[in-house]
């Protein structure tokens, strides 16, 4: 009996590696890798090679040694006698400072000027355009010397503050604005059992409680809602659970403000925010808000006008159609993009040489990498550690983007 | 600035190393020019003058090598480095050798694989604030806000001096000289830091130079000489006996003003060497009897380089003190050409 069957098996020929079309892309890619292998190899042998015939070896040696170095913004203990590894960490934190900060203020005006170059009115939205058009088309570095050259001629210096009739004075007697930066009054606790940090971390902790006592009242209040139709009022126990007890905290641990005053060269006591640190950030928040206010506008404009009018027609005042229809919604087309946006920013905070401003570029990649000659390895690390960085930024951004993003049911 | 480092790094990994333990002397001559380094700009020391011309004391080792070697002193190609990017550039191979006011110190002889070829200027870590402040100690500058430049000895010795005498500072990191002397100015620091040379040099060029004073402290040694790279001892010995030429020179009385007399033979034996009219140590480094004579008539002699650049007839004013000849009782001294 005839059947109609699978054509006979042929078998394989070293010649279907080429003619035959189920083998041949194989056959290709193949060749490539082995070309791409056999690069890498030729590159990493003659580094190899070259670094023999230079007599330099890899070694990560100098990370134990100490650094020699001072480096003006540290947020961990750190001295010249430090080692390069904690140099390095010191860069890192400084990064971490710059990118978070930067990344926070971005949002928060990118979403302002995306939000209002929709607006009905036409200076606001033409504005914005303005805005978003100079800031996104000259390049940042630009924009983080713009900034600090306008602390560095602009604002007056400390020396300005001197004398018995200065050209420069405190505003409010409690703030000096100066080219090398901000001295803000700082607070501190006088009780001995709050020093060293203590009365900070009670702080946060009473900050923690707040927040968790403050979410059980709202929800209490949604259940009474629910099977009352009534919602109670609870503005005033909401002010008082966050108000109450940090006050009372204070209190007793004795809050008093550290008011920055002259002292020899400089401004003591209080906080300083120097003008490195204020120029690179600014400038990268600016910039990069640029970016997130067209993200925040291509996914207002995403959501269709039908659910603006939808949500007039059930008497939603403007305002709140926009924070609970639409951004919601929109949030689903911002945030893959504004991930980009953190990412770009916290790389781009790498040209914070141009300020003087210590982050890891400035530290490893700069003062150690010179200092020990040790080019190749700081350069490696330097990858390793924003790579790192950037993992974990796309890490978070993602747990929360599988949070707000559609659910299918 | 992050680019021009990984780059280097690179260039240092995958190309020129090899080339680097070749003969340097080889490349030079078919290249027909002497790559340079020399800084981003330092009055009196490597500077572009109106006509776009580098002038100066480094400058002028970078002349007269490249008259030895190639018999021309304007065949030199200068690339101008910061702190941070001078010793990319000499290890990878983009210079031949590094003339820009560089601290001989042991872990870039030794761990950075570096040959120091001499040292052309004595100096020392100096500091410097406006007189208006008041100051007359640099033990006086607790708390104080101070311009470095990065990747030079200076931060480090800044470093130990503050915390040997128990004193603090805040330091502001900067890339080259010229900035950093515009955030001085501007009064974004209280004090200026560097090699006491260039303190002067950059001093003379402020536009009330009265304002400032140097401060007596002088905190280090930091003798500043040319350099090459580890591997390449002929090439070292060129750079070397080069410099030992300009200062052999003075010592004998040989002057850009009677080297043409001179060198058709004189009395002293030393001298004939020196200018080849007797012996061969041209042909020992691997160039002609004339090298010497062409490395002097480039600039003049050592002293005469100093006057002209730096000397005391200058803006810059520097005197000779360490500078001057051992017979003066300066440290300046050649081993003998013979
Ligand atoms: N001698 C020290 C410091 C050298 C140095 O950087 N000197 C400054 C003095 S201003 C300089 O040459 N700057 C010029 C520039 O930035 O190109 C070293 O070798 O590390």
């Amino acid at each position: 009996m005839a059947t109609l069957s699978d054509p006979p098996r042929e078998s394989f020929q070293l010649s279907m590696l080429l003619n035959d079309t189920r083998y041949r892309s194989y056959t290709f890619q193949f060749i490539a890798l082995f070309i791409l292998i056999a690069a890498m190899a030729y590159l990493g042998w003659n580094l190899v090679q070259n670094l023999a015939a230079a007599g330099l070896n890899i070694s990560y040696q100098f990370l134990g040694e100490p650094a020699g170095y001072d480096i003006n913004q540290r947020l961990i203990e750190y001295t010249s006698q430090s080692t390069h590894w904690r140099a390095s960490v010191v860069g890192v934190l400084n990064t971490l400072l710059v990118a978070i900060v930067g990344c926070f203020f971005a949002t928060v005006i990118g979403v302002i000027v995306g939000v209002l170059r929709l607006s009905n009115n036409w200076i606001v939205r033409q504005l914005m355009s303005v805005y978003v058009e100079i800031f996104r088309n000259v390049p940042v570095l630009i924009w983080i010397l713009i900034v600090m050259a306008v602390f560095v001629s602009v604002l007056p210096q400390p020396r300005d503050f001197r004398g018995d009739d200065p050209a420069a004075s405190m505003f409010l007697d409690l703030f000096a604005f100066t080219g090398r930066g901000f001295y803000l009054p700082g607070p501190q606790f006088s009780a001995g059992f709050a020093a060293n940090g203590v009365g900070w971390l009670i702080i946060i902790g009473l900050l923690i409680a707040s927040f968790f006592s403050a979410r059980a009242l709202s929800n209490w209040a949604t259940k009474t809602q629910e099977a009352t139709g009534d919602r109670p009022v609870t503005w005033y126990y909401t002010l008082a659970i966050w108000f109450v007890p940090l006050i009372l905290a204070c209190i007793v641990m004795g809050l008093n403000w550290d008011i920055p005053a002259l002292k020899g060269f400089n401004f003591q006591g209080g906080i300083f925010a120097r003008n490195s640190l204020i120029a690179l950030t600014l400038a990268l928040a600016i910039y990069t808000a640029a970016f997130i206010a067209e993200n925040v506008r291509a996914g207002i404009l995403a959501i269709s006008k039908g659910q603006t009018e939808a949500a007039a027609s059930l008497g939603l005042r403007p305002g709140r159609t926009m924070s609970l229809v639409i951004l919601p919604q929109a949030l689903r087309v911002i945030i893959p993009p504004l991930i980009s946006q953190y990412l770009n920013l916290t790389k781009n905070s790498s040209l914070a040489i141009a300020v003087g401003y210590m982050d890891l570029t400035g530290t490893l990649g700069g003062i150690t990498l010179n200092q020990t000659g040790r080019a190749i390895e700081s350069v490696l690390l330097l990858m390793l550690f924003y790579l790192t960085i950037s993992l974990s930024i796309s890490f978070i951004m993602n747990i929360y983007n599988n949070s707000v993003k559609l659910k299918e049911r | 600035m992050k680019k021009t480092v990984i780059l280097g790094a690179l260039t240092v990994a995958g190309l020129a190393a090899g080339a680097a333990a070749a003969a340097t002397l080889d490349d030079v001559k078919a290249r027909g020019k002497l790559n340079c380094g020399v800084t981003t700009g330092v009055p009196g020391f490597a500077e572009p003058d109106a006509n776009g011309v580098w002038q100066g004391f480094d400058v002028a080792v970078c002349r007269a090598v490249a008259a030895a070697v190639l018999g021309d002193s304007t065949a030199v190609e200068f690339v101008p480095t910061t702190g941070k990017t001078r010793f990319t550039a000499l290890a990878s191979g983009e210079i031949d050798m590094l003339a820009r006011n560089t601290t001989w110190t042991f872990s870039r002889d030794v761990d950075l694989k570096f040959e120091f070829t001499g040292v052309n200027y004595y100096d020392g870590q100096g500091f410097m604030v406006p007189a208006a402040l008041g100051v007359s100690s640099a033990k006086e500058l607790d708390g104080a806000t101070v311009c470095i430049q990065t990747g030079t000895t200076t931060e480090l010795n800044l470093a130990d001096f503050f915390r040997s005498n128990g004193i603090s500072y805040e330091p502001v990191p900067i890339e080259t000289g010229s900035e950093a002397v515009q955030l001085f100015l501007a009064g974004s620091c209280d004090v200026y830091t560097t090699d006491a040379s260039a303190l002067a040099a950059q001093r003379a060029n402020f536009p009330s130079p009265g304002d400032y004073v140097v401060l007596p402290e002088i905190v280090s040694k930091e003798p500043l000489g040319p350099l090459v790279r580890h591997g390449d001892n002929e090439w070292g010995d060129i750079v070397r006996w080069t410099l030992n030429a300009l200062i052999t020179a003075e010592e004998l009385g040989v002057t850009s003003d009677n080297i043409g007399e001179l060198s058709a033979g004189s009395s002293n034996p030393e001298v004939n060497r020196l200018l080849g009219s007797e012996g061969t140590l041209g042909e020992m480094l691997g160039l002609d009897a004339e090298w010497a004579k062409r490395a002097i008539m480039a600039g003049g002699n050592y002293g005469e380089v100093f006057a002209t650049n730096i000397g005391v007839d200058t803006n810059i004013g520097l005197a000779r003190g360490l500078n001057a000849q051992w017979t003066d009782g300066g440290l300046i001294y050649s081993p003998p050409f013979r």
